[in-house]
């Protein structure tokens, strides 16, 4: 008899591990080929160790601009016909297709890698009486949780990722990057301590447009996991990117907290700081820190937050991960090592470590920001749709 | 890099094409995996070559790693990758270009002379050699830093440095500049300078407050013996990097000296 | 007929070729031990072993040893089940005993070990590198509103952000003692110790003497049914007010504060009359259901200009939604009592078989309150038996804000729990009010003492959150993630959220 996975359920425990990361973003929007990406993630082999690699591009699909796009992956033909009919009910498929790959040494185990552009029926739409986002959360969720072997890597307009295991310079060959154009993409280099067997595992980890890329290991896992339960969220993955995603989701969407302060809550100041700062501001901080503190990410990190208006990176208040910056031109670009973006860019305007705790953040001109504005769903309905896990009927009433 | 369309390689590898010219030896590094680029070099240095130059630098780890001999030179073209120098004993090694982090790890002997930035955790338990840096440094330089016998570590950073500047340093001399730096509107230092430092000795051109410093050390003006006996370390400085000596000394220095070899004593309690 | 049954607990030996005869013991003993005649003659039958004797002996020559007499084995019949047997047919009493439960039930911050990191994530180090134990104890709201300040950057909105909170450097503080139950000199010590340490004392339902109002920004006032020593001053004095419902050593029952230990002081800072009992009833009757103690609460914030209130409950059986309705109804802490917590004097039935462990009790009301989404709202502050720092960090690791120490700031002033405390004699000067016996605490050397205690602990708690990798005491709060039990049974486990060593 076969099994299929379930494929949210890569491991009951914590994942361990450390990785490399990428992001580069023009904010002119000007197009650049997923080879930069490539290239320097390419330069920081050494930071991962085969088991998961991976892609996030934006500004990908300028021939579907207005179309949510479905990056899938499937165990079988099962899982890619129940999926299917579940698209035809919620959506017009303007153009279903295989993503195109090559074979790559080292590559194996590939999933049935299926992309979709997709348009909500506008008709159910308006039944629904929801945004446009949380109908697609709401399909996202729905397959997720009640596909076997079916998992949605990504549902971004104009964006994708392109995600699996193998060294990330592999799985960009294998998904043929270099035809690509983007005017973000972020990449990522896994070094998980067990051995995941899944290629949605890897990283970024993506809820509509937001992507997630993390190099570390948050030390502050298990009450940021359960501080998220308190809202809703079904931390099921056992990852801190996952945690990491679910905390912006939670500061910036629902709580509307400003890019800068929501940096500043999951990477506090030291109180010894906080203590020096002007009246309103430490005020501010006090009750930042206060209030967020079970959300804190302590423990080495750095993270890149791709999304449509741009990307923020963001490293862990005493600089415990690397992460190198640098600007040239429009161009802006982080990296765990310097040597990836000399490689993509040898003589930038101004290269820098960031401080720890400071995010760097590029802005797309034209793009909005932040983010997910036209979301509405519950913490709930968001954990399911990024983990496949079904929502489960004790859950109490938040009153958040 | 790039080896065509689709075919992206960070490196290869592959043995680098070597280059001989008298006593001396090039490297082209270019996309050459760090083991068989370090391969050549040892090779280069077992054969009693003592001037070895590195091309097409980017991010290669462990250049002069474990490489013990005295009076061998090795300029690296590029971005030093990780662990520059680490456990070396004798070799001088230059940078043209920046470094990354964990330069002068464990290091014994012989000098790093890097003519741009490097990262964080620099001369991590440095016992030996000097390492001058023209720019800025990240977190944690000079962590550990330690003396033994006439085994005196030194190291210079140019440019600003950020949190913990001199941790747990238990010996040596390290110096910090603030003048070639792209953070000019920034303090010189960070936080937690000299936190647990039980040895050595550190010097900034400059102020430092005493909320910025471990509670382990002392905070004085460098006096006049003290700064006769930092000045030949600083004109060689001055010399390897083309900075201006009189313009590093117009500024008063601090020295940051620890209270105590044994800051922890009162802390434990036998049973 | 023999005078009693029970024969005397302790032997005192004394070796009297060492012995200076100088009399020091029988002038130290507060139980009226010892009879100088030439010698010093020791009655055993009044000994209680709390060793003040042998540690003021400047000879060194008296031991106290247990008297070993043999009784025929009977696990049923313990000899202190006979003993109780025999006092109760001797007196017809409530037998009356002191400091907390020493029956050997599972002491489970015994079963749960602590994780450190290794490779994956680096540990800290706690010396070097800054290791914040700083806590908030109070009201937080959900989220943080906020404007644009107009110069590129953001403030608190109007209204928002956190206010009324208690500020504590480290997450520990002293529990509730009442001046009569303890001496004023104990209480100036802990006062003391409190500022010095940047946390609270607790005046426990006795009043505030006079002699603290210096350190009145460190002090918790506390209401207690017997409402003694409150009236607005009391209330307007304190930096936080704490509502007492019961406590882990005798939940459900009042108190009873002898009339001769109400001497002028003690007196006047309860404001009764000198030689009559104080009696605290066993419920405050203006509570008698949930919607009142909102009623109180409030009250008392009306009354403070809106300091934080918190009540103290003993950890019963359905604690949780006990917590979950105190934290409706706007107690901005919650104080949890195990069933192992101290007191001055307790029926030792009541001590002994009534509530439940301070570690299930954190554990449900953490997890009730999240499930309620309403963590946030109310600090949890843990007691009932906090014996180290390792208690500490597995009781925060469970998820309390804070823990409060009474047992164990006693030891630090010399308590031997030698369980004695409702007799008055306390030959340490602690729970006492004979001024002969209270002037042996100097309010200086007890604040020292109860500030190296908290220090020391402080540091512990430091080495062990860098040993876990992070730098900040909320980042252990509530993550049970970071304990593992051994030898627990599974329901417990669930219980107490905690997964087994090797899972």
């Amino acid at each position: 008899m076969i099994t299929r996975p379930r494929y949210a359920e890569e491991s009951p425990f914590k994942i361990h591990g450390g990785c490399g990361l990428m992001g580069i973003c023009d904010e002119s929007g000007t197009l650049m080929s997923g080879e930069d990406a490539i290239l320097a993630m390419a330069v920081q082999h050494d930071r991962g160790n085969g088991l998961g690699g991976g892609f996030a591009g934006y500004g990908i699909y300028p021939e579907f601009p207005d179309h949510f796009a479905f990056h899938m992956m499937y165990h079988d033909i099962q899982a890619k016909e129940e999926s299917e009919a579940l698209f035809d009910e919620y959506f017009l498929v303007d153009l279903a297709e295989p993503m195109p790959t090559r074979p790559v040494k080292g590559i194996t185990g590939a999933p049935l890698l299926w992309r979709y552009f997709l348009t909500p029926y506008p008709n159910k739409l308006e039944e629904s009486e929801m945004s446009a986002e949380d109908y697609v959360v709401e399909a996202v969720m729905t397959i997720n949780s009640s596909v076997d072997g079916a998992f949605v890597a990504s549902s971004g307009k104009n964006m994708g990722v392109f995600k699996g295991v193998g060294y990330p310079e592999e799985i960009g060959h294998y998904f043929r990057l270099e035809e690509y154009e983007g005017y973000t993409w972020t990449g990522h280099n896994r070094f998980p301590t067990n051995t995941p067997g899944w290629w949605g595992g890897a990283h970024p980890f993506a809820l509509l447009d937001w992507t997630i890329v993390h190099n570390g290991e948050i030390s502050s896992y298990g009450i940021n996991s359960r501080y998220l339960e308190q809202f809703g969220y079904k931390c099921t993955l056992g990852t801190d990117t996952e945690v990491a995603a679910y905390l912006f989701d939670l500061l910036l969407r629902r709580h509307k907290l400003p890019l800068e302060l929501a940096c500043k809550a999951l990477a506090s100041p030291l109180w010894d700081e906080i203590d020096r700062m002007p009246a309103s501001e430490q005020a501010l901080m006090r009750s930042l820190r206060a209030v967020y503190g079970p959300g804190m990410l302590n423990g080495p990190f750095a993270i890149v937050l791709g999304l449509n208006g741009g990307m923020v990176a963001l490293n862990d208040r005493i600089k415990l991960r690397p992460l190198v910056a640098a600007r040239k031109g429009s161009v802006v670009m982080v990296a765990s090592e310097e040597s990836a973006i000399r490689a993509v860019i040898p003589d930038p305007d101004a290269l820098w470590m960031p401080k720890a705790g400071e995010p760097t953040i590029a802005r797309v001109k034209g793009m909005d920001w932040p983010i997910h504005g036209d979301l509405h769903l519950s913490p709930e309905d968001i954990s399911c749709a990024v983990t496949g896990t079904e929502v489960s009927c004790d859950v109490v009433e938040v009153n958040a | 890099m790039s080896m065509g369309p689709g075919v992206v390689e960070g490196y290869r590898k592959v043995a680098p094409v070597v280059t001989r010219d008298g006593g001396s030896v090039t490297i082209n590094a270019g996309g050459i995996y760090y083991r068989q680029m370090n391969e050549a070099i040892r090779a280069a240095v077992a054969d009693g070559t003592t001037h070895i130059v590195l091309d097409n630098v980017n991010g290669q780890r462990y250049i002069g790693t474990g490489v013990s001999a005295k009076g061998v030179k090795i300029d690296v073209h590029g971005t030093a990758g990780n662990d520059l120098a680490m456990f070396m004993d004798g070799p001088t090694i230059e940078v043209f270009g920046s470094a990354q982090d964990g330069v002068g790890n464990t290091m014994n002997a012989g000098k790093v002379i890097i003519h741009g930035d490097a990262g964080d955790v620099l001369g991590y338990g440095m016992r030996g050699g000097s390492v001058y840096v023209h720019g800025d440094v990240g977190y944690r330089v000079g962590i550990h830093m330690k003396a033994y016998e006439n085994l005196v570590p030194i190291m210079v950073c140019g440019g600003k440095a950020r949190d913990f500047f001199g941790e747990y340093m238990a010996g040596g001399i390290l110096v910090l500049l603030g003048m070639n730096t792209q953070f000019a509107e920034q303090p010189l230092v960070g936080s937690f300078v000299g936190a647990g430092m039980h040895g050595g000795v550190i010097y900034l051109r400059g102020q430092v407050e005493s909320w910025q410093c471990g509670k382990e050390v002392g905070i004085t003006e460098a006096t006049e013996e003290d700064m006769a006996a930092l000045k030949p370390l600083l004109a060689d400085y001055c010399e390897t990097q083309g900075t201006d000596l009189a313009e590093v000394l117009s500024v008063p220095f601090t020295k940051l000296a620890p209270f105590s070899h044994r800051p922890y004593g009162k802390m434990y309690a036998p049973m | 007929m023999p005078v009693s049954f029970i024969q005397p607990e302790f032997k005192v030996k004394i070796d009297y070729d060492k012995c200076h005869k100088c009399g020091r013991c029988v002038q130290q003993c507060g139980w009226g031990v010892y009879n100088f005649n030439e010698r010093p003659i020791p009655d055993d039958s009044k000994c209680r072993a709390c060793h003040r004797c042998v540690t003021y002996c400047p000879a060194h020559c008296i031991s106290i040893e247990k008297n070993q007499l043999a009784y025929r084995d009977n696990d049923n019949w313990s000899p202190a089940a006979r003993k109780a047997i025999w006092r109760q047919a001797e007196t017809g009493g409530v037998l009356l005993t002191s400091m907390g439960n020493p029956l050997p039930y599972t002491r489970i911050f015994d079963q749960l070990l602590l994780d450190a990191c290794q490779v994956t994530n680096p540990s800290i180090d706690p010396l070097r590198e800054p290791m914040e134990l700083r806590t908030f104890i109070g009201h937080k709201p959900d989220s943080v509103g906020v404007e644009p300040d107009g110069q590129g950057g953001f403030r608190l909105a109007e209204g928002e952000g956190l206010q009324n909170n208690l500020t504590l450097n480290t997450p520990i503080l002293f529990s509730p003692m009442s001046y009569g139950s303890v001496s004023l000199n104990v209480h100036k010590s802990l006062a003391m110790a409190a500022q010095r340490l940047g946390t609270f004392m607790n005046t426990g339902e006795g009043g505030l003497h006079a002699d603290l109002y210096p350190y009145q920004d460190n002090v918790i006032v506390q209401v207690a049914s017997g409402r003694f020593g409150v009236n607005q001053d009391f209330l307007n004095r304190g930096a936080g007010i704490e509502i007492k419902i019961g406590q882990g050593a005798k939940p459900g029952i009042g108190g009873h504060l002898p009339g001769e230990k109400i001497n002028k002081e003690v007196s006047s800072t309860r404001m009764i009359p000198q030689g009559t009992d104080a009696i605290s009833p066993a419920p405050h009757h203006d509570i008698y259901s949930i919607e009142d103690l909102r009623q109180l609460i409030y009250a008392l914030k009306e009354a403070s200009g809106y300091k934080p209130v918190g009540v103290k409950i003993a950890a019963v059986h359905n604690v949780a939604a006990i917590a979950s309705g105190i934290v409706r109804a706007g107690a901005d802490y919650i104080y949890l009592d195990g069933f192992k917590g101290g007191t001055g004097a307790a029926p030792q039935v009541i001590r002994d078989h009534i509530g439940i462990p301070i570690e299930i009790a954190i554990a449900v009301v953490d997890q009730r309150l999240r499930d309620e989404g309403i963590r946030n709202w109310a600090s949890i502050i843990a007691a009932g038996s906090i014996r180290s720092s390792a208690d500490v960090a597995k009781a925060i690791a469970l998820g309390a804000d804070a823990v409060a120490i009474g047992s164990a700031s006693l030891m630090a002033l010399g308590c031997h729990l030698c369980q004695s405390c409702h007799t008055g004699c306390c030959s340490w000067g602690i729970t006492t009010q004979k001024p002969e016996l209270t002037r042996r605490i100097d309010p200086e050397w007890g604040a020292e003492q109860l500030t190296n205690l908290v220090h020391a602990w402080s540091h512990e708690l430091q080495e062990i959150l860098g040993a876990l990798g992070v730098n900040a005491i909320e980042s252990l709060r509530g993550s049970r993630e970071r304990l593992r039990s051994l030898g627990l049974d599974e329901q417990t486990n669930k219980i107490l959220g905690v997964k087994p060593a090797g899972m």
